[in-house]
């Protein structure tokens, strides 16, 4: 049980926040789920470089061979991805702003009746 | 389409998806396991190359282009937050009147301040030796400078912070990326391609080729995005007001 667990912890984060997307009222919700189901991915991308007793990939104090160490390629990909994903956070933030200032409402549902 | 057809599709999907997913799942290698090529491979290049912190040789040396791209797409959107946040023409600007700060959040906000910006320098200088780089480091780095905004107000915050030159420090940085991957093109060997300095000795802050180029230039264009970025966000929320202001 314990081998699948994390994998299936990643799918259920993802789920909850496509839950989240599917029901929002609110765009800066919307934006909070789509961050959610982000961080899924990064919880599924550890899970599969993790490694038994092994540590951080990092020699600078830590002679080579001495220990295992996790993969430091999933790990190269989740860091880049947070600040990433911070900044596409913040451009759809940005649009959220504006249309709360062109058509006053936040809530996706009213939006598709303005549009018309 | 109405909530209840909405809620019933995502149900279906939902349920699809995670039937799927526990297929795959259970069939793929289980937690913790040894079997780990590209990892195993990933440590011998990056010590082949003198880089003591592999995530940075993987970041800025052995996948150096893929993280091209990722500079790109901050770079992307740190401009379109710039067109979108910018102050249109039914609006206008209000100079924030200065406003009272608690002493004590003063004092820690100004005492932190040197510190927060020394930790972000420092965990960008040694991304190639230690945990860190030009990624996190540049935020703690541009983080810091809003403690002025808690510490002092607004206006103090925008007498240190020029957005112009942090808009174009965010363009050099991105350009001084691809002209390191030129440099490799040069030098004769393929772009972005660690061959053109020395690898130093293991362990020492000139170690790795251009991995520490690589990662200043990230480090600065990170730390100058999210000034530029919270500077748009805090002008719409303290400066600009509707109307024309007559």
């Amino acid at each position: 049980m314990m081998d699948v667990f994390p994998y299936l912890v990643a799918g259920w984060v993802f789920l909850a926040g496509c839950y989240g997307l599917a029901t929002s009222r609110n765009l800066i919700h919307a934006v909070g789920c789509l961050s959610v189901c982000q961080a899924a991915t990064y919880v599924l991308l550890l899970t599969v470089g993790y490694r038994d007793g092994a540590t951080a990939p990092v020699f600078s104090d830590l002679k080579p061979g001495s220990r295992p160490v996790v993969d430091p390629v999933v790990q190269a990909l989740t860091l880049t991805d947070v600040v990433v994903g911070a900044t596409v956070t913040a451009l759809l933030l940005a649009l959220v702003v504006q249309v709360s200032k062109r058509h006053g409402t936040v809530d996706p549902d009213e939006l598709s009746e303005l549009r018309g | 389409m109405s909530r209840r057809v909405r809620l019933w599709l995502l149900a279906v999907g939902g349920a699809g998806l995670a039937t799927l997913f526990v297929a795959a799942a259970l069939d793929l290698p289980a937690l913790g396991g040894d079997h780990h090529p590209y990892g195993d491979r990933a440590v011998h290049a990056s010590l082949a190359r003198h880089t003591a912190n592999v995530i940075a040789s993987v970041n800025f040396d052995q996948r150096a282009f893929d993280t091209l791209g990722e500079m790109t797409i901050l770079f992307a959107a740190v401009v379109g937050c710039g067109v979108l946040l910018r102050q249109t023409r039914d609006e206008h600007r209000d100079r924030p009147a200065p406003e009272k700060v608690a002493r004590p959040v003063r004092r820690h906000a100004l005492l932190v301040l040197p510190v927060a910006l020394l930790t972000g320098l420092y965990v960008i200088a040694h991304g190639q030796l230690s945990p860190g780089g030009g990624f996190q480091g540049g935020v703690v780095a541009a983080t810091s400078l809003h403690l002025l905004y808690l510490g002092a107000d607004y206006r103090a915050l925008e007498r240190v912070r020029p957005v112009g030159l942090y808009e174009t420090g965010d363009a050099i940085a991105t350009s001084a990326y691809v002209v390191t991957g030129l440099a490799g093109l040069i030098g004769g060997t393929a772009f972005l391609a660690n061959t053109v300095l020395p690898y130093g000795t293991f362990n020492t802050l000139s170690s790795g080729g251009t991995v520490p180029l690589l990662n200043a230039a990230v480090g600065m264009e990170v730390a100058c995005a999210v000034v530029v970025l919270l500077a748009r966000f805090l002008d719409q929320a303290v400066e600009i007001e509707e109307g024309n202001g007559k």
